[in-house]
């Protein structure tokens, strides 16, 4: 193990660690959004809407992220769409999180006992009084763990956009490696940052989890 | 510059051939994955502490960092103790081991549900240790988690276009082959994206009928 090398690369981690940060939170942002309204679409009673929904979630779930970003980036100023890279990035990666998240919302919305709608609708709340005040509070509950789980697996998958050349963590671990010859070094510098991103982000998701449970 | 999809059949054979990769790449991988599933499940379930630490170890450095780390670890970094693999060789090596660990996690849990009356009957039938692990509890694992390991079966496939930044010549990577010749992204990146849905839907249809023939098996 090279320390001294180490030792005077890894403020360049650092820096770079702050792009993938902000990338995992705009796209988590991002996301959420597509999630939300995409478990809307899935549960619509419009039977068009919910094939629009059913379709998003198929077609992003049924193809790579990679090639996802590449169509977006790369295919994209053909029809009219010209984003650098860590817009490319942002949007790419937030639509297809989106999808897995819209799966996880819906989940958690379904699961929420049906007694519970048709008792408040016999108290006469209204149907969007019933999705605010009662169905939307319980399922929030219900989704804080599994989206925690994507929250992390969004972590690993900012990894992806170092293929249209944004400068984050492992982008900046693969230029070292390239300019240094030493794999090992770069890996574990590079690793070790993201498990200590994803275990403050596990850390955060439990905190939040004990707290919404009801005592 | 519009589109024109007329520029797509030329390629249309680089393009299968690109296919062919990826599912030799998936299949290959899955066969790690599922092996090395087992035996870190086993390992991480009944071993001595002496390999159980280092494989749970692994497990968590595995699950805490991202594929594309690890396949660049494998394909540059083993160069720097002597051992220099051929990309596709370690493409499938790291793809294998990264689901290993995800499976692995799986079939633990599998394990875990078998019945302890199944163990103890084996046991009492003169089964050594060993043999009532591998002939009676871990088949019977992994027909409980044969869905929870399809879905990862299905990540894997999508997770192999990864594998097209260290050089092997799957979909993606002859889609850009096509791409530096004709300058139309947009054209091949969608081609290529259709080729995965449908070997993505290939892969479920095949997946279900190997999970339905291990439930008649009951």
């Amino acid at each position: 193990m090279d320390i001294d090398l180490m030792l005077r690369v890894y403020p360049y981690f650092l820096e770079a660690t702050l792009i993938t940060i902000q990338l995992a939170v705009l796209t988590v942002i991002l996301g959420l959004i597509c999630g939300a309204l995409g478990a809307a679409a899935r549960l619509s009673a419009n039977k068009y809407i919910r094939f629009l929904g059913a379709t998003y979630v198929s077609v992003i779930r049924g193809t790579p992220a990679l090639i996802q970003l590449f169509i977006l980036y790369y295919g994209g100023s053909q029809v009219g769409i010209n984003l650098d890279a860590f817009e490319a990035g942002v949007i790419g990666l937030g639509i297809n999180i989106g999808a897995y998240m819209t799966e996880t919302i819906r989940g958690a919305i379904i699961a929420v006992d049906k007694g519970q709608v048709e008792a408040s609708r016999t108290l006469g709340m209204s149907k969007i009084q019933t999705l605010i005040k009662v169905v939307l509070p319980q399922a929030a509950r219900l989704m804080i763990r599994p989206l925690g789980v994507n929250i992390n697996a969004q972590i690993k998958a900012t990894a992806l956009v170092s293929a249209i050349s944004v400068v984050e963590l492992t982008y900046t671990a693969q230029r070292y490696i390239g300019s240094t010859y030493k794999p090992f070094e770069m890996f574990f510098l590079a690793g070790v940052i993201y498990l200590a991103l994803i275990y403050v982000t596990s850390l955060l998701v439990n905190w939040l989890d004990r707290k919404a449970q009801i005592k | 510059m519009g589109l024109d999809f007329n520029v797509v059949p030329e390629f249309l054979d680089l393009i299968l051939i690109g296919a062919m990769w990826t599912i030799a790449i998936t299949l290959v991988a899955a066969a790690i994955s599922l092996v090395g599933g087992v035996l870190f499940a086993v390992i991480a379930l009944y071993g001595h502490w002496l390999v159980r630490y280092p494989v749970k170890f692994f497990a968590w450095l595995f699950m805490g960092t991202p594929l594309l780390l690890q396949l660049f670890l494998i394909y540059f970094g083993l160069v720097q103790v002597g051992i220099d693999l051929p990309a596709f060789v370690a493409g499938v090596i790291g793809l294998g081991l990264h689901f290993a660990v995800y499976n692995s996690d799986i079939i633990q849990a599998g394990i875990l549900a078998v019945d302890k009356g199944q163990a103890e009957g084996g046991r009492t039938l003169g089964l050594s240790q060993f043999q009532t692990i591998y002939k009676i509890i871990v088949p019977q694992a992994l027909r409980n988690t044969l869905p929870s390991i399809g879905n990862n079966i299905i990540a894997l496939l999508k997770d192999s276009a990864l594998v097209s930044v260290i050089g092997v010549t799957e979909l993606i990577h002859a889609s850009q082959l096509a791409i530096s010749e004709t300058f139309r992204p947009f054209e091949f990146y969608i081609t290529a994206a259709v080729c995965y849905y449908v070997i993505n839907l290939a892969l479920e249809a095949i997946l279900r009928k190997i999970e339905n023939n291990a439930q008649i098996a009951r």
